[in-house]
Formats: C-alpha cells, structure tokens, sequence
C-alpha cells in the first residue's frame, strides 16, 4: 500500500513499514536546545543519572529567545548552558547568530528525511526541507540526549493542495493563515500536514518554512514539504533516492485532503487573541494601530524585509507608529544590508533590531501595554503575547504589516512603486 | 479501582500555554516561584484560589500553543489532581505525562459541568457528576509504563541503574 510523507521517513528511520497509530521508538537525526529551557535540560539530565551525550554533534545549542538578554537573571542561562557544553564536549553552540529555527536550517543542521526534535513548538519549521521535526518538552529532550531515542504515535496525515498562481499581493502566510482558519486551532492535532500542489511547488524555500512554522498553530504535530530541486540548492546538498522519493504516494491514505486554488486567496490577518480567528484584511480597514513588527522565526527571512522594502521605499511610518524590524539571522541582516534593504527600513523610520525571539515572546524590545494594537507577522496572538493580556495583536503577512505602517492602521497590502 | 473526587474549576476552549504560563515568567528560577502567575492572563486571581486536589475541568485544545514544560508543572504545583478536557494539545500531553500530571479526554462533560461543583474520577472507567457517568478511556500501555515510574526522569534513573 502507498505511504505518505511522514509514512515514509518514519518507515526509513525504524527499517520497517508503519501506519497511523503505531507507536514506535525512533532514532533522532538531530535535536536543537534554546536558551530559555537549557538550564532545565541540564538538571532533568543529571537527575535522570545520564554522564554523556549519545552524540555531542547531533545536539545544537542556540542563544534566541533572550538575546540580548533584558532582565536581571537572563545572562544565567548563557553561563548554564557554555558550562553544559564544556562538559559534554559539544561544538555547535551559536549565542548570537539568530533564532534557533532559522539557523538550523540556514546553518545545514538538518537535511530532507532527517528525524529531529526541539525544545520549541515552532520546530515544525524544518517540514520545509522534508524533514519530521516537532517540539517537546525539557524532560523529554534530556532523555533523547542520553538515549538518542523517543517514542512517537505515528501520525495520520492531512492533505494540502494548492494549485494555481496567488495574488501578488498575497503571501505564504496569507495562505497558512487561511489553512488554519479552515482547520481551527485544534484541527491538525497529533497530525501530518502534507503540502503539495503547483503553488507549492513555486514556493521558495523561505516561503515555505513561512507554513510550517506555523502548522503547530492548527495544532500540527509536523508540515511537510516535499525535497525538490530548491531544496537542494537551499541545504547545499543532492538529494539521494530517498530524499527524491519523498512525495505521498498516489494510493496512500489520507485522513482528508484540502484543496484550494491559488487565485481564490486574498490577504488576510489572524484578529485577537486566537490564531483560527481569520479575516480578510479588507475587512479590517480602518483600524487604528500603535505599532508593527516585521519579524520572527514566520517571517523574518530576506524576501520577508524585500516585501517590507518594496512598500516602505520612499515613503514614512506614521509618526504615532513604532515600526520593528527583526532579521531572523544574522546571515539574514548582512544580506539585507548588502541589499540596501535595511538601509530602506531606515530611511522609512523603522528600528532595526539584533535577530533574536524578544518581541514575539513578549520578553523584550517593543512590548506592548493595555489597549495597544499591534499588526504583527509572528505566529501568534495569544493574550499576553507581546505585552499585557489587553494589547491585541493582528497577525499578518510582511507586506501587509509594512502597508499598515505607512497608514497608521489596518489597510489591504499595496505593491509599491 | 483508583478513585478520587475534587472541586472544579472550568476554563474555556484553547487554553493556550502562554495562559498558562506567559514568557516573561519562564526564566524565573523555580517552578514555586512561577506558579503564583499561572492562568494571569486570563484569571489574575485562580492561582491563589486553587486549593491541593482541586480539578480543571475545561473545552477542546487545552495546552496549545508552546513546549514550555512549565505549563504542567505549575498546574501540578499548583495542587491540581488532574485536567479533564475534550481534547489536548500534542507537546502539552506529552509533558503532562512525562510530569505525572493526569490528563483525561472527555467529550461532554465540560457542556454540562458548572464552576465549584465536584466530580468523581474512577481511573480508566468513568466520571461521576450530578448522578450521571461520563465514560472515559484508558491510556496506552508505553505511558501507563512512564506514569508507574512516576514520571519519565524516573523511568530514566532505573534505566541508568540508580533506582
């Protein structure tokens, strides 16, 4: 019988073919640890009795969600997590480079078919390069670094086919957003998404990962992409057969498929405080606002600041609207300076920022206060998020956050000159 | 038969872990330090009301949103004896099990329950409220395997040959 994605990887992991409901022990490929949870890895570790990692190199460190650090206590996690690394002899640590989702697939930590696992919901993101990839908890991390296994339900897969041209001034999160509207925020869970389709296929790399980063927001377990010829390109590497062969097969069974057509999408925004609460942003016109953030692990990717500059070339951010731009990496940011997009940003009033996750954990760098409204292209809305639980965040495409800048509220995303 | 009975406190659908637990809490040192803004966002007051063997009862997708661990052991600090909801999220499961805290899946229960009554939990059978029973299922054997350890840093240490 025909195997899905995920049916397949998992089949390719265990050395034996699986179904939905088989709960089966995987080896792990690769695991990524941040900074707020490595303190609490580290002591589950010692008290679970473990003395080394199953493979120092299969585990990576990354320094996000509190740098630059902002509170008193902050720079304890950095002390923490060197000193774990120190000991247990491990060489990929990066404290500085930009969020943890970004670099593992920028910095070629994870390959198409690869098994991994984070310390953070949003590690969905790698299904962009075909690979199974799903967060967890601290105490489960600490036994993957002792053991190098996990146990996991194999999951029933939720198709997704879009085919057709969208828009142009319609985005991947446009299209995401959407999905989870129609699926609701519980609607994928302990499931695959599967995406495919001709949109997809002419979907960049960066684009994608826009969706499978935010699949976990319809409660996803994993959102997978098949390898092609740009994921290749983006991981540096030739896909082997397998890799390839990484595409649901035509008698493989679905626990339903969606379809769409590409034309039928139009801008749209996730309104307070639930991420399944869509709207077109037409509907939405008007709406004063305090501030946007363009960013995050969603979309703070080049072509994200390209939109943002496209629409801000030339023109001013309202003067009562804070705009924040946040890279997702380091690579990202000297890139976009290269390109004259930051200086582009600049010019139009906006603050750029050191990559990192502070303002979309509400942790630092532009949080909000009671009765504020935010246009926001991070992955979530949730009360208390970025401020206050009375600041109500907007959630949107990048093209759509830049466009509300320069209106000083909620307009449909315009072109540029 | 394991059976117990607890007062209810009822919260809504999507119960999301930045509810449960926000960001700006998550570097504080301990867990006892943190729970006293468990559920703020949303109710400032129901950390200091929750008393030791109280239940939450609540709607579908309770835990969605982030892996944060903390989320379950706060509500187990907090001295919540077991969450029944129509569904949860899938990390937030997983770190309740891995935690010892009980979850248990029930479809109706949270459409007819009301906030400060009390049920009764007959483990793997049922629930008991206002004379009527709301069936429950058993979990799979892996995770009754963990929760006999008392929890997965348990099951880890008699692997290691410590206990």
């Amino acid at each position: 019988m025909g195997e899905t994605v995920i049916e397949k990887i998992i089949r390719n992991n265990v050395g034996k073919a699986v179904k939905p409901g088989d709960i089966v022990t995987v080896n792990v490929d690769r695991v990524m640890i941040h900074d707020i949870f490595i303190p609490f890895v580290a002591e589950k570790f010692k008290e679970m009795g473990f003395t080394k990692l199953w493979d120092p190199d299969k585990v990576v460190l990354i320094y996000d969600h509190l740098v630059p650090a902002s509170q008193l206590d902050d720079t304890r996690h950095f002390h923490v997590g060197d000193e774990f690394a120190k000991k247990f002899g491990m060489k990929n640590v990066h404290r500085s480079d930009g969020i943890c989702h970004q670099l593992m697939t920028e910095a070629g930590y994870v390959k198409p078919g690869n098994v991994v696992f984070g310390t953070d919901s949003h590690t969905t993101t790698y299904g962009c390069v075909g690979a199974f990839s799903s967060g967890i908890g601290y105490t489960e991390m600490a036994s993957i670094l002792g053991t190098g296994t996990m146990w996991i339900r194999v999951p029933e897969t939720i198709k997704i086919v879009i085919d057709g041209e969208l828009p142009e001034n319609v985005m991947s999160k446009d299209v995401i957003l959407r999905i989870i509207g129609d699926l609701t925020a519980a609607g994928a869970t302990y499931r695959s998404l599967e995406f495919t389709g001709s949109t997809v296929k002419n979907m960049s790399v960066a684009s994608r990962m826009t969706m499978s980063n935010m699949a976990i927001e319809a409660g996803a377990k994993c959102a997978l992409f098949t390898p092609d010829e740009k994921t290749a390109e983006y991981c540096g590497i030739e896909l082997d057969d397998f890799q390839k062969s990484l595409a649901g097969d035509e008698d493989a069974v679905y626990m339903k498929t969606l379809t769409y057509r590409a034309e039928d999408f139009v801008p749209v925004m996730a309104c307070p405080s639930q991420v399944d609460k869509i709207r077109p942003v037409e509907e939405m016109e008007g709406t004063e606002i305090d501030q946007v953030f363009i960013g995050s692990c969603t979309n703070g990717r080049l072509e994200d600041l390209q939109a943002a500059a496209e629409v801000l070339k030339g023109k001013k951010v309202a003067d009562y609207v804070k705009l924040i731009v946040t890279p997702a990496s380091r690579k990202i940011y000297r890139q976009a300076a290269d390109m004259g997009i930051l200086d582009i940003l600049a010019e139009a009033g906006a603050m750029i920022t050191h990559p990192g996750c502070g303002l979309c954990c509400g942790r630092a760098g532009g949080i909000l206060t009671d009765g504020e409204r935010v246009v926001a292209t991070n992955n979530r809305n949730f009360l208390g998020r970025m401020g206050t639980s009375k600041v109500q965040i907007y959630l949107a495409s990048p093209r759509t956050a830049a466009s509300c800048a320069v209106a000083g509220k909620i307009v449909n995303p315009v072109m540029g000159e | 038969m394991e059976k117990f009975t607890g007062k209810v406190w009822v919260l809504g659908d999507d119960i999301d872990t930045d509810i449960i637990i926000p960001t700006e809490y998550l570097a504080l040192k301990t867990i006892d330090d943190m729970k006293q803004y468990g559920f703020s966002p949303l109710r400032p007051e129901l950390a200091g009301q929750i008393r030791k063997g109280d239940i939450i009862v609540a709607g579908k997708n309770f835990g969605c949103g982030s892996s944060r661990e903390q989320a379950p052991e706060i509500i187990k600090a907090l001295g919540i004896q077991c969450v029944i909801a129509k569904s949860f999220a899938r990390i937030f499961f997983r770190n309740s099990i891995n935690n010892g805290l009980l979850l248990i899946e029930q479809p109706t229960l949270y459409d007819e329950i009301k906030e400060g009554d009390e049920v009764t939990v007959v483990l793997n059978e049922h629930v008991d409220y206002n004379g009527k029973q709301y069936p429950i299922a058993s979990l799979p054997e892996n995770l009754m395997d963990i929760i006999r350890a008392g929890g997965l840093v348990k099951a880890m240490r008699k692997l290691n040959g410590l206990d």
